[in-house]
């Protein structure tokens, strides 16, 4: 039973950093696409949020292993 | 200093037995040498009935696990295996109160599951690692015959757990697995023994370290010989990645200091960059080191101390009395701001061993899916149907795979840097 809510969570956090990386990549695109120039700059800003976000959702992985 | 999850799994019985009659004694033991492929695994036509061993011990090896053969491959070893082929190594084994014992993993005799046929000294070989029966009657090197070891899935405190049993001339003995300092939380804890053995993450870490330092030698070599010229050769290779992580990580986080962080940096980069790549060549083991808990752990701990030994005044007052906010606010920030100075290492720590750990695991479950839609080869027409999907899924996966070894080895840089350099920032209010 804690194995399958540990589950749940596991997908909840994974729903909330799909969406979190997915907004930052969108509006790097657009970025991007406004300012082909800072295309570097952009880069390497989008891969640090991407990573904090991904950061969040790594914990809850982790707790949603504990718990089960 | 082991944080690796010491997974275990249940099929202890492999292809080329023959399951087909019933046999309730699994007596004799007699199928010691099978040469197999590494990936064969639980292709066999194994029947319904759960063969029992002497002591009464089955194995449920019904269905194929492709998640518990994913830890398998995962999980740290005392043999490396390439393809068929096992070399042993050595073992270095601490019992505290007795002393350490020295041996090579050659001993047990092992084929190429990682499964040896001989006790020494108390311990065996089962699944690759070395475990310890302490209640074992002999030091001697004795043959327990092969697959006299089982794991077996046991509920301890709410919770369920593999435990293993070795069954020697007709009597069970609890099996240990080596202590690790997680105190249980990732599946182990304090048991009767340690493992300082170079296993097969110590191995390749010390092959890649060989391997970059030489390279990096040579390539400081090339540059005093070649004063003034173009790069030449291998040079023309790092210099682009090195002078990227000079110019987009170092110098925008750091500020002035940039110069005196940059070792550590190139350093971080170059040694997660090169362990993820080699972890990733085919057939040569696939061993999975900056996906183990221990290694990123360290990582994270060079990280946590050089940024907060770093840091200076302002990174103190901004963790503990954060200026220019109301007394009240105050105190909800500070604890919080305390707690993400553990946080942020911690993050550093799980995201690398999360990623490189699913990249591996992602790949043997593609690989199982022959096996999986095989039915364990009762269904030929399935199994060599999904070879050939199966076999281009794998490749799509590492090309991602390679883009990831990539992508960790500057973000776990990037992160670093901008933990350091928001630690070291001088603020004029």
């Amino acid at each position: 039973m804690g194995g399958s809510i540990a589950a749940i969570g596991m997908g909840l956090a994974v729903i909330g950093a799909g969406i979190g990386i997915g907004m930052v990549g969108s509006r790097a695109m657009e970025a991007i696409a406004r300012q082909p120039e800072a295309v570097g700059d952009i880069r390497s800003n989008m891969i640090l949020m991407a990573a904090l976000v991904e950061g969040a959702a790594l914990i809850a992985i982790v707790m949603s292993f504990l718990v089960s | 200093m082991c944080f690796s999850l010491t997974a275990q799994h249940n099929h202890d019985d492999h292809d080329g037995h023959d399951h087909g009659h019933a046999h309730d004694q699994h007596e004799g033991h007699d199928h010691g040498d099978h040469a197999h492929d590494a990936d064969s695994h639980g292709a066999a036509a194994h029947g319904d009935e759960h063969p029992t061993n002497a002591c009464g011990m089955s194995a449920h090896h019904g269905e194929f696990d492709p998640g518990e053969l994913a830890f398998h491959h995962v999980s740290d070893q005392n043999v490396y295996n390439i393809g068929p082929w096992s070399f042993p190594l050595p073992c270095i084994m601490w019992v505290p109160g007795e002393g350490i014992d020295f041996f090579s993993s050659g001993k047990f005799n092992g084929d190429s599951h990682g499964n040896g046929t001989k006790a020494y000294k108390k311990y065996v070989l089962h699944e690759g690692l070395v475990q310890r029966v302490p209640d074992f009657p002999t030091d001697e090197l004795v043959d327990i015959g092969a697959h006299s070891v089982v794991a077996v899935k046991e509920t301890i405190d709410g919770t369920e757990k593999s435990v293993s049993y070795l069954c020697y001339n007709g009597t069970k003995y609890k099996a240990d697995d080596r202590s690790t300092l997680d105190a249980g939380y990732f599946g182990g804890g304090l048991t009767s023994f340690h493992d300082l053995s170079i296993t097969k993450n110590v191995l390749s870490m010390g092959i890649v370290v060989f391997l970059l330092g030489w390279l990096f030698l040579s390539i400081a070599k090339a540059y005093k010989r070649r004063q003034g010229m173009a790069p030449k050769g291998v040079q023309g290779l790092i210099e682009p990645i090195f002078v990227f992580i000079q110019d987009e990580v170092a110098k925008p986080f750091l500020g002035a200091k940039w110069q005196k962080f940059l070792p550590l940096l190139m350093a971080l980069f170059f040694f997660i960059l090169g362990l993820n790549l080699w972890g990733q060549v085919p057939f040569l083991g696939g061993s999975n080191v900056t996906g183990s808990l221990s290694v990123t752990f360290v990582l994270a701990i060079v990280a946590f101390l050089v940024t907060n030994f770093n840091g200076n005044k302002d990174y103190w007052k901004h963790i503990f009395w954060m200026p220019g906010v109301p007394a009240w606010v105050k105190t909800i920030l500070t604890p919080v701001e305390v707690l993400g100075v553990f946080i942020k290492p911690l993050t550093l720590m799980l995201r690398l061993f999360a990623n490189i750990t699913a990249g591996h695991m992602v790949m043997v479950i593609f690989v199982s899916l022959i096996f999986v839609f095989g039915k364990n080869g009762t269904s030929t027409l399935g199994g060599y149907g999904t070879v050939i999907p199966s076999a281009l899924l794998s490749v799509f996966m590492m090309a991602i795979e390679l883009l990831v070894a990539f992508i960790q080895a500057f973000v776990f840089t990037i992160l670093t840097a901008s933990y350091i350099g928001a630690a070291t920032e001088e603020h004029h209010h």
